[in-house]
């Protein structure tokens, strides 16, 4: 009889424990995986995938307005719309720009001549704004290389505004690796893809 | 169909038992085997097959080095019932133990060593052609590998005339450890459902992968578009057709859904996409480049590499967009932001003093922590295992890329396979990863084991030359 009563006490005791401490631990979210919320993962004959609806017109969200909060921290970018409607033009600085050492971007002393030319340019054309876009060779992972080409982007814009440029004419895009200019796989092409090329950007004609 | 009802440990008293205790038997059979790494196979065999209590710890280990495998195993057996009796004092050190599991303070071994698992064998019988590649795919990539019958720990016998129908048998005391079951549906889809029921049922093994799915990013001729796909590869649909640039896809945990950035809008932009409804909205959209995101395991709030404010730094904000926060100020990179399961911490690729480092961060804003990884040099692109044990991330030496794994508080870094920007599965122990091929320019994605190592390709998409950024859905 004692000996009964003792096995109830343990597997009341069992349950207990469990309840207070082995289920909390087990990996809920990835049991979850097959359950009825995971609409991307149902069983067979449930393959909702298929027979997905279009995607419709993308939809305005964010806060388009860069926030100037942070000043200490580097020059506050002006807001992709302010030039939405101005004309790219790549051709006009081709010739300007600017390349960086493998994971650098720092601006080398020999590519200096070039961001006074391009000051020049743009103080010569009141009114006209300018596109930095980084790029970076294939070496490095994906992601690093987007954080890396916007570095050499924001490293060219302020050395131009060091020369004087109105920083709100100026943007900034990285691409990454995703536009080598240079096709090969060797220092050749790779010194031609880490680089940070201008392009002007002129205001619409007025309607 | 409707799914059948899965035998699960947690069902039955003794099942909740065996799984209390058998990470206590792995934890301290890793702990006293560590020097002789050869030594700890018995073990977990022993203790997967049957669950064994960690009564008979002591005794198995001192005949671990003298006994062979499977001798050791049938003389533990009748011990079995006996267990019952330690009960209370194995509660509470398992109480002990489990409490003390949180992510970043975890003083438990894992349950499995990255890199030095044997794998399971197993033999296939009965299935031909298709269906036996499958399945070996599915097995292979979590941790099994096949030899014949006699050899084999589980024998799985089936046949595939039109439906596929399969059953699976324990070799050492011939039982069935999964009842034969008939598969309806699309193809794949069975062969993956049964690939599941076994993985499921095989006691001690992470969860079954095979019904789970990937993002990712796939690039043809200047643009790239979104992806999602079997995990295999198999099964793939374009989700986007803007003829646009697209980056790092981040799948909302438990949606059809994700975050992306985009070129659509001559800007690099995050976008959010509920593919189940084709909604798609900007998410962020601030001067400069918007990168990276990588969104927290509730979904409530988005990580991300913004350069708004003239520097390319570490960003959170809520899922609406609401509540943006700067995390990180300098003038150095960050990268590759991603949660741990719980939600309190970001792990980032940063740079100190000229070295790359991965670092830890509260998404509340302080100090950031620099995480050790010792024996990999250049750490981009963590991802944190679902079961906040470890965080895999990309080593790289040179042209060469590793994927590596370390323990979630950091330490050694073990080296797995070839490849770059790793996602975790949902069973916390397979990944998914890109890896150069062909031009040096293109990726493939290739599958690969944390335990064993064993790595597969998945199946490319004809037309496209790389593959790459994937994002599992958890």
């Amino acid at each position: 009889m004692k000996a009964i009563q003792f096995s109830k006490l343990l597997v009341l005791a069992l349950t207990l424990t469990v309840a207070a401490t082995g289920c909390k631990k087990t990996p809920v979210k990835v049991m979850d995986m097959n359950g009825p919320r995971a609409g991307y993962n149902e069983g067979p004959g449930e393959n909702n995938i298929t027979n997905l609806p279009p995607t419709e017109p993308i939809k305005p969200g964010g806060e388009a307005e860069s926030s100037s909060r942070f000043k200490e921290g580097g020059i506050p970018l002006v807001g992709p719309d302010r030039f939405r409607n101005y004309i790219p033009h790549p051709e006009i600085l081709k010739a300007y720009s600017l390349y960086f050492d493998f994971d650098s971007s720092v601006i080398k002393s020999g590519e200096k001549p070039k961001i006074n030319a391009v000051a020049e340019y743009l103080k010569a054309h009141p009114g006209e704004a300018l596109r930095i876009e980084g790029n970076c060779d294939e070496r490095g992972t994906e992601e690093y290389n987007r954080a890396l080409g916007e570095r050499r982007a924001l490293a060219s814009r302020e050395a131009l505004v060091e020369q004087g440029v109105d920083a709100t004419m100026l943007e900034t895009i990285s691409y990454g690796k995703d536009r080598p200019v240079a096709p090969g796989h060797d220092e050749s092409a790779w010194r031609l893809n880490r680089r940070s090329d201008f392009v002007v950007l002129t205001p619409p004609p007025a309607p | 169909m409707k799914r059948e009802k899965m035998t699960r440990p947690c069902q039955s008293l003794t099942g909740m038992f065996c799984t209390l205790a058998r990470p206590l038997i792995n934890t301290v059979a890793s702990a006293r085997c560590k020097d002789a790494p050869g030594a700890l196979q018995p073990f977990q065999r022993f203790a997967r097959e049957s669950g064994k209590p960690l009564k008979r710890l002591e005794w198995l280990r001192a005949r671990a080095h003298r006994a062979e495998a499977t001798v050791l195993m049938r003389k533990a057996r009748p011990a079995c019932r006996t267990s019952w009796l330690f009960l209370p004092g194995l509660l509470a050190i398992c109480s002990t133990a489990f409490s003390a599991g949180a992510p970043l303070e975890g003083t438990i071994e894992q349950t499995f060593g990255p890199g030095h698992e044997r794998p399971i064998l197993v033999s296939i019988s009965g299935l031909s052609g298709e269906a036996a590649q499958i399945l070996r795919f599915d097995l292979y990539v979590q941790g099994f590998a096949f030899t014949d019958a006699e050899a084999a720990q589980y024998q799985i016998i089936g046949s595939n005339n039109g439906n596929l129908e399969a059953r699976v048998i324990q070799r050492i005391n011939r039982s069935e450890l999964l009842g034969n079951r008939v598969y309806s549906g699309p193809f794949r889809r069975q062969v993956h459902h049964f690939a599941d029921d076994f993985v499921n049922a095989v006691p001690g093994h992470a969860r079954g992968i095979a019904q789970t799915r990937i993002m990712f990013k796939g690039e043809a001729a200047g643009a790239s578009e979104i992806y999602i796909a079997d995990f295999d590869g198999h099964e793939s649909q374009p989700m986007t057709r803007d003829g646009s640039l697209v980056a790092a896809p981040c799948w909302v945990p438990h949606r059809l859904a994700a975050y992306y950035t985009s070129y659509k809008l001559n800007h690099a932009d995050i976008f959010y996409h509920d593919f189940s409804t084709g909604a798609r909205r900007v998410f962020a959209r601030y001067g400069g480049s918007n990168m990276s995101p990588a969104v927290s395991p509730d979904g409530s709030r988005v990580a991300m590499i913004l350069s708004k404010d003239g520097w390319t730094d570490l960003y959170v904000a809520n899922a609406d967009g609401s509540n943006l926060r700067r995390l990180t100020k300098s003038p150095q990179d960050e990268s590759s932001p991603c949660w741990s399961p719980d939600g309190r911490w970001i792990c980032y690729a940063s740079k100190e003093s000229e070295r790359r480092s991965l670092s830890v961060i509260s998404p509340s804003g302080g100090a950031p922590r620099r995480l050790t990884t010792r024996l990999a040099s250049s750490p981009t692109e963590p991802d944190w295992a679902p079961d906040g044990k470890h965080i895999a991330f990309t080593s790289q030496n040179g042209g060469n890329f590793q994927i590596c794994v370390i323990p979630a508080e950091g330490g050694d870094a073990e080296a797995i396979a070839e490849g770059e920007d790793p996602s975790w599965a949902p069973n916390s122990r397979t990944l998914i990863c890109a890896r150069r091929a062909g031009g040096r320019g293109n990726y493939v994605l290739c599958v690969l084991d944390v335990g064993t190592k064993q790595v597969k390709d998945v199946s490319r998409i004809s037309g496209i030359s790389s593959q790459s950024q994937p994002s599992w859905a958890k």
